[in-house]
């Protein structure tokens, strides 16, 4: 025998490891499932949400929670609306009562009474999933549990996810949580159980002063896409470069 | 050459080799990678069918009209006309089938969501007619005045 | 709904000003520990590697028990995680449909890589002494006895040639193993580092010196909890045989070795100099950059957090135990102190680092308290509680209890190998 104890030993284990890597691969990257993801898709979703109409009534994330089975009583929900008051002495109030599920009916933030006529500015953000074209959610799913459609839509898989939690700390925006019931991650499906049959999402149709509304970015004709494509908008956080598709009209320097 | 030194070898190849028999065994078939790569498509295919199969509970105004025909004409024809039905009166899910009939909620929380008025200049909620909660007809439902299917109205 | 239903990290969060409504904290106490473990393990290899691969002869005593430690860390290592997941019957999935963009895929793979290096070694070390253990064994009468031939014999993989060569060839490869084990080991706690410090959503978090400031402070709680394990065991062990009256010689009742103590000190000082420095450079140069999340770090690293992270970590983990390790005429006693405190501050920073990241919201207008639940009255309260976090510290003292009466490394008149 030439060769030494050590050579063998490294050659043994480089044939394992190259004969396990080919089986793996075809795990991976079947073929027909490669060639039927990448046929390109028609529809790319994204919300286009103006803050100058929101009132604040908080029917779209009560419609959201029906709508989706979130516990209506639980501290979670896929959507919620913020309220930000500038007062005249230059403090920024903001808070979002049970996501504003019932609305804001008074001027009490965190047990302070605000007097109208303190109030220099103020208006309401609706926030849900930005439905990112890279979404860090997804990117840091240790089992493949959640992921992006063809249409742009972040879902996650209910039968797989383990419920690490990596999702819901690399979410940016604070969209995900544990679904109190389910005991998996969830978020904002963009109401694909809807959209799929040529429905309004459900804080869409809830909203009766248009401040939601979803448009499809592939198509040209779509009102919403034209105001997205003519006129400014803008997204939340955009440094992150997550790419987010909901995007604002009306936002201002000093939402979170 | 001392052999018995590739005993753990051959352990590691029978461990290795249970992972991978073992994600046959219990990976689904139809796992891998669908969309545009592994990044952000590495997953279930079948999850996508199992989110369009989710029940739609909210049916929309088209819904209503087929039986309450009357309160739509009322409503269609007021300023609340932009409001969902089911805003107010909860999802219709399969109603009657599943449930016989939505609550009427007639709360007066229900209306201040938008009509407290909050004294918030430039925002669409400042421009909404709204009542001081505290200086109007207090404890009192909205409803025993003003017809939630057309305020303009006076409740019967 | 009337369901039963719990908001996981409702429970145990306070939320303070504007926090968003889904914010709560997500990774408790497990997550804590997690990280703790693995540097243990990791730590306890690199230490029991000095002395394999780089031949350090004073460490010899100190090596062999460091290594049968790493072993009874590793299950510890997985065990919080366990108690984590909101779906635990799913935790084999990383190894199954393992996604490699996420940090978290390379735990499946670099444990179960890890667990056969550390698996292999020992039982490279033991082998002879499984061997001469079955020969001794084979007069023995009695179940007990039969059930130890048993296992002994299961451990030796079918191989029972002690010669010479055959033993010579044990050592070789086991030093083989100990090499490729140290950058195993430091990746196993280093792509920890690297779970935290890639998170761009988390401002305490994102930042590329994560993974190595991980790595060093690994390498030091390995080397300290070793340090102090075999002090305590070995002085233990002197006592009770003064207490009993032996027969023994004063100067054949040794305790801790001083030469092994001193030696693991001195790496132990380096470790520890090398992992504050990068902290501090991190700290200033958040303060100096001050990006958009500067305003609300700054108030809860020097308000709310500056017991946790200046009183707790930096001087009693660091300053003091560096100043009872550093000062002339050092003793057993003082290096044990010394040891107990870095342990302390290693915890600390793996604290400052989970909890802390979370102490601030997403919005960087609101704050989340944690309190953490001490007495359970839940599943949830259970597993990512004190109770929890206790269990997870007793179980390698348990299994190395376990471990110790097949792979003895304790002692010098125990029968181990050499």
């Amino acid at each position: 025998m030439t060769c030494s104890r050590r050579d063998f030993l490294k050659e043994a284990v480089s044939t394992t490891a190259a004969s396990v890597l080919p089986l793996g691969a075809f795990v991976f990257l079947s073929t027909e499932e490669a060639k039927a993801a990448v046929a390109d898709s028609e529809a790319r979703y994204a919300f286009l949400i103006d803050t100058n109409k929101c009132v604040g009534c908080g029917m779209c994330v009560k419609a959201c929670k029906n709508e989706n089975e979130v516990p209506y009583d639980a501290p979670v929900t896929r959507m919620w609306v913020e309220r930000y008051i500038f007062t005249k002495d230059g403090k920024l109030h903001i808070d979002s009562p049970m996501g504003g599920r019932d609305g804001f009916t008074d001027n009490e933030v965190y047990g302070e009474d605000i007097d109208p006529d303190d109030i220099a500015k103020a208006f309401f953000v609706p926030k849900g999933c930005n439905h990112c074209d890279n979404p860090p959610c997804v990117q840091v799913c240790p089992v493949g549990a959640t992921y992006q459609t063809k249409e742009g839509v972040v879902l996650v898989d209910r039968d797989w996810c383990m419920g690490c939690a990596y999702c819901i700390m690399a979410c940016p925006f604070g969209a995900r949580y544990f679904h109190p019931v389910e005991k998996v991650a969830d978020k904002c499906t963009f109401c694909y159980h809807r959209i799929s049959k040529g429905l309004q999402p459900a804080c869409v149709q809830s909203c009766a002063f248009g401040a939601r509304r979803i448009a499809n970015l592939k198509d040209p004709d779509d009102p919403a896409t034209k105001i997205i494509t003519t006129e400014r908008v803008a997204v939340l956080k955009d440094l992150y470069g997550t790419k987010p598709h909901a995007f604002y009209l009306g936002l201002d320097h000093d939402v979170r | 050459m001392k052999w018995h030194v590739l005993h753990p070898l051959w352990v590691t190849i029978a461990v290795i080799g249970l992972i991978i028999f073992g994600g046959r065994l219990l990976v689904p078939d139809d796992f891998g990678v669908h969309g545009r790569n592994f990044t952000y498509g590495y997953h279930r295919l079948g999850s996508i069918q199992d989110w369009k199969d989710f029940s739609v509970k909210y049916q929309g105004r088209d819904a209503c009209v087929q039986c309450h025909e009357e309160n739509v004409q009322l409503n269609n024809v007021s300023v609340h006309s932009a409001i969902q039905c089911e805003n107010c009166h909860g999802p219709a899910v399969n109603h009657p089938g599943g449930v016989q009939s939505l609550t009427v909620d007639t709360s007066r929380e229900l209306c201040l969501r938008c009509h407290a008025q909050l004294g918030y200049p430039n925002s669409n909620r400042g421009a909404m007619p709204g009542i001081e909660d505290r200086r109007h007809r207090r404890r009192r439902e909205c409803s025993t005045c003003h017809d939630p299917h057309s305020p303009k109205e006076r409740s019967e | 709904m009337s369901e039963e239903y719990v908001v996981h990290g409702a429970e145990w969060t306070v939320k303070q000003l504007f926090v968003y409504p889904n914010e709560y904290i997500y990774w408790s106490i497990q997550i804590v520990m997690y990280p703790f473990m693995t540097g243990l393990v990791a730590g306890a290899f690199v230490l029991s590697a000095m002395y394999h691969v780089f031949g350090q002869k004073d460490l010899k005593e100190l090596a062999r028990f460091s290594l049968v430690f790493s072993l009874a860390l590793l299950p510890v290592a997985a065990l919080p995680l366990l108690l984590h997941l909101q779906q635990p019957t799913r935790a084999l999935e990383p190894l199954l449909t393992p996604h490699f963009t996420s940090a978290i895929a390379a735990f499946g793979i670099v444990i179960t890589v890890y667990g056969l290096i550390v698996l292999a070694e020992i039982w490279y070390v033991y082998r002879e002494y499984f061997v001469t253990q079955i020969e001794k064994l084979q007069n023995e009468t009695g179940v007990l006895n039969a059930l130890r031939r048993v296992v002994y014999r299961t451990l030796t993989i079918g191989a029972t040639d002690i010669s010479d060569a055959a033993v010579h060839a044990d050592h070789k490869a086991a030093k083989i193993m100990a090499a490729v084990g140290i950058p195993t080991a430091c990746f196993l706690h280093g792509y920890a580092g690297f779970i935290f410090g890639s998170v761009k959503a988390n401002a305490l978090w994102m930042s590329p010196l994560m993974p190595v400031i991980f790595i060093l402070s690994a390498v030091v709680s390995g080397i300290a909890l070793c340090m102090l394990t075999y002090i305590v065991i070995m002085e233990s062990k002197a006592f009770w045989q003064r207490r009993q009256g032996s027969t023994l010689e004063a100067h054949e009742i040794r305790g801790a070795e001083k030469d092994v103590i001193n030696k693991a000190a001195r790496f132990l000082v380096v470790f520890l100099i090398l992992a504050i420095s990068l902290e501090i450079l991190d700290l200033i140069f958040r303060g100096y950059t001050a990006m958009k999340s500067w305003d609300i770090l700054r108030s809860v690293m020097y308000g709310k957090d500056f017991m946790n992270i200046f009183i707790l970590q930096y001087t009693f983990g660091n300053l003091i135990p560096l100043t009872l390790l550093l000062l002339p005429g050092r003793t057993i006693k003082r290096t044990a102190l010394a040891v107990l405190f870095v342990l302390f501050g290693v915890f600390m920073m793996r604290w400052n680092v989970v909890i802390g990241g979370q102490a601030f919201s997403l919005s960087f207008s609101g704050y989340m308290h944690y309190e953490i639940p001490i007495i359970p009255h839940s599943m949830e309260t259970l597993k990512e509680g004190v109770v929890g976090a206790l269990a997870v510290i007793a179980a390698p003292f348990l299994i190395l209890w376990v471990l110790n009466a097949f792979l003895p490394s304790l002692g010098r008149e125990v029968e181990g190998p050499k």
